[in-house]
């Protein structure tokens, strides 16, 4: 996985609440292959209309936000389906940070396994660093090192607990990570089913 | 490892703890006992075939093939390339790593969240994951149960564990018996009105109260899977008669010896008296009328009875502009009675609402009239579907003019091409009204069973408590 530490770019706000990965992700794309790249399908019917011309009124669609590695957005973004297609869209279109008041649970968590730093500030930060989109192309500058989010006129700290920012920082492979850990599994494991053999698969 | 002397737990407290083989740096690492796979699994077979990494426990995962499914002439051929290679993918993958597949023609066939409790394999306690946010259905159980992305799909295949944050507790309490024609699914849209589509996030619910205990293991599987359309990482409901009623006798359910001394753990595991949640939340069901979704989150949701809200009454700009955008999806009216929206079809299926109970539920009002709406009925499994057959439900569905299928995922998430044609408005007893969820441009109104027969006899939103149950066939 791409380690994230510092992130210089443009910033897109995309004033919606509830992102759902529906919306992130149609379902009609999932059953592509990931090896063919993903970015096309990112939001597709807000970016596309029926015909598949991309609607110039969208803000993906618009010049100036072109190459933007940062999305601003409404709370309670990416909820719903589990898909992991959903970051993968974000990420194979080059979107490396989304910052938003909340995010769905499982975004939250699947985000950070592909390199994309989701970051939860309050709600009035948020329309702060939304308002320093509006006109100009304003860049960001979001640093995990220092936990910060710097633009025009704010630096806003941010929490993110240490296991994930270790694992962006350093890029690392959770699989590898737990993997050192298979004594204790399995010693686990076994006084798991010694005290409650039931749970163990019958048959 | 528990610590000596805890005090009081709550359930959720009770598996966790169970499950907690370490912790570090705020995170802990969770044992998982169950792992369910369906199509959508690719991702995470083909990141460990390309790390050269193997299935560890391979008896703990169980394939199911319930997205990509057909819901008819199954018996030919799929004829959507991309989409048999869906279901044909999720062959190989699991006959290459030695898992127990539930495939098309498997007679315990049927969607993931029906059959896992159908099978036994859904029991108190457990720790039970599948790449499919709706895991939370198995909740009902007592089991702790939620869903993960492919990455963490990968991990569970490769390590039986994963890292978790450990959630806060909320416990929202039912009190009261609830209304006839009052079903869960609208317990759970008046939870989701009250508390939002982000109200849980970060939480496990758990469900407790005089309402939650009256309910059928498949009421409270409707409630616990609707859990994360309110934001939360899982729901959960003790354990008690009805649960092990319900378990008793199935494939996988421990039996003879090992069921005793499972039940006499199981009866261990609710809340402790005292001990604390997070946060708390209270409806009495006096207030909970039959439901329905006006817009395009499950939060948008009120009584049929209810009028299209207004956005010019919402003071806060960020609400009304979420509101107008609802209505404009929706093509609907400020001030508009629900109860005049017509509908173009209806969906009775999902892993929300398509059990025996409720497929019976939707039969009871359908039963001797017409349908004035063309529309399908999936059962949640092959043997649910055997079920309702024996039982003549299937007849009172093909007589009101509707089609009877197959069990699959279907019209709540149209990969199978189980689709609701752009600009159609559905009545439908899934889980998402999400934009384009049915279908591009497609209008999702979701509701209870009951609530969509109603809507297919009338043609529009209606309030089953006007309705009189069906004639006698």
């Amino acid at each position: 996985m791409e380690p994230f530490t510092v992130l210089t770019s443009r910033a897109v706000p995309l004033d919606i609440a509830n992102v759902d990965t529906d919306q992130l992700i149609p379902a009609r794309f999932l059953k592509k292959p990931r090896s063919s790249g993903y970015d096309n399908y990112l939001l597709y019917d807000l970016r596309f209309d029926e015909a598949g011309a991309p609607r110039p009124d969208f803000v993906l669609n618009r010049p100036e936000y072109r190459g933007a590695k940062i999305v601003v957005t409404g709370p309670n973004f990416g909820c719903g389906s589990s898909r992991e297609g959903a970051v993968y869209a974000l990420v194979d279109a080059g979107i490396r940070c989304v910052i938003a008041a909340s995010f769905g649970d499982i975004f939250f968590n699947n985000a950070p396994k592909n390199g994309l730093l989701p970051v939860v500030l309050p709600p009035d930060q948020v329309a702060e660093v939304r308002a320093a989109l509006d006109g100009a192309c304003a860049e960001l500058t979001v640093d995990l090192q220092a936990q910060e989010v710097r633009g025009p006129g704010f630096a806003f700290r941010f929490d993110i607990d240490p296991f994930r920012r270790e694992g962006l920082l350093k890029g690392i492979d959770e699989i590898d990570l737990t993997l050192q850990y298979r004594e204790r599994i399995e010693a686990f494991r076994a006084d798991y089913l010694a005290e409650r053999p039931w749970a163990g698969v019958r048959g | 490892m528990p610590d000596a002397a805890p005090g009081p737990l709550t359930l959720f407290e009770k598996v966790w703890r169970r499950h907690l083989v370490l912790e570090r740096d705020g995170q802990a690492l969770l044992y998982i006992d169950r792992h369910f796979a369906h199509e959508g699994s690719f991702h995470a077979f083909e990141k460990l075939r390309a790390s050269g990494r193997r299935v560890i426990a391979p008896g703990q995962t169980f394939g199911v093939a319930d997205h990509y499914v057909p819901t008819r002439d199954r018996a030919r051929p799929i004829p959507n390339p991309e989409i048999a290679n869906m279901v044909d993918m999720l062959g190989r993958n699991t006959a290459e790593n030695g898992i127990r597949l539930f495939g098309l023609d498997d007679p315990g066939q049927g969607i993931v969240h029906v059959i896992g409790p159908e099978q036994g394999l859904t029991q108190p306690g457990l720790t039970i994951v599948c790449g499919d946010s709706h895991t939370s259905t198995h909740g009902a159980f007592g089991a702790l149960a939620f869903g993960i992305g492919a990455s963490e799909v990968a991990h569970v295949l490769a390590t039986q564990c994963l890292w978790q944050k450990r959630p806060k507790t909320l416990r929202i309490t039912i009190d009261g018996r609830l209304h006839p024609g009052v079903a869960a699914k609208d317990v759970i849209l008046a939870v989701i009105s009250r508390i939002g589509a982000n109200g849980g996030t970060g939480h496990i619910v758990e469900y407790a109260g005089e309402a939650i205990r009256g309910l059928s293991m498949e009421g409270r599987m409707t409630i616990c899977n609707m859990s994360i359309e309110a934001g939360a990482k899982a729901g959960m409901i003790a354990p008690d008669e009805t649960t092990f009623a319900y378990l008793k006798g199935r494939p996988f359910a421990p039996a003879g010896e090992a069921w005793e001394r499972a039940v006499a753990d199981w009866r261990g595991l609710a809340s402790d008296e005292g001990a604390r949640f997070d946060r708390e939340v209270r409806l009495h069901s006096d207030e909970i009328a039959p439901m329905v979704t006006w817009g395009t989150s499950p939060e948008e949701a009120l009584p049929v009875t209810a009028l299209v809200p207004d956005p010019a009454s919402e003071s806060d700009p960020a609400r009304r502009a979420q509101v107008e955008r609802s209505l404009s999806y929706m093509g609907l009216v400020p001030g508009q009675k629900l109860s005049e929206v017509t509908v173009d079809r209806i969906f009775i299926g999902s892993c929300t609402n398509s059990r025996i109970e409720d497929l019976r539920a939707a039969a009871a009002i359908l039963r001797g009239r017409r349908s004035a709406v063309p529309g399908i009925v999936s059962p949640g499994s092959s043997a649910v579907k055997r079920m309702a057959e024996a039982e003549g439900l299937d007849r009172v569905f093909t007589a009101a003019g509707l089609e009877w299928r197959d069990s699959g995922c279907s019209m709540c998430v149209g990969m199978n091409g189980d689709l609701v044609p752009a600009g159609e408005r559905c009545a439908s007893t899934s889980n998402r009204n999400f934009p384009g969820r049915q279908g591009p441009n497609a209008r999702t109104h979701l509701m209870s069973p009951a609530m969509a027969a109603a809507a297919a006899v009338t043609g529009r939103l209606t309030d089953v408590r006007g309705l009189t149950v069906g004639e006698a066939a």
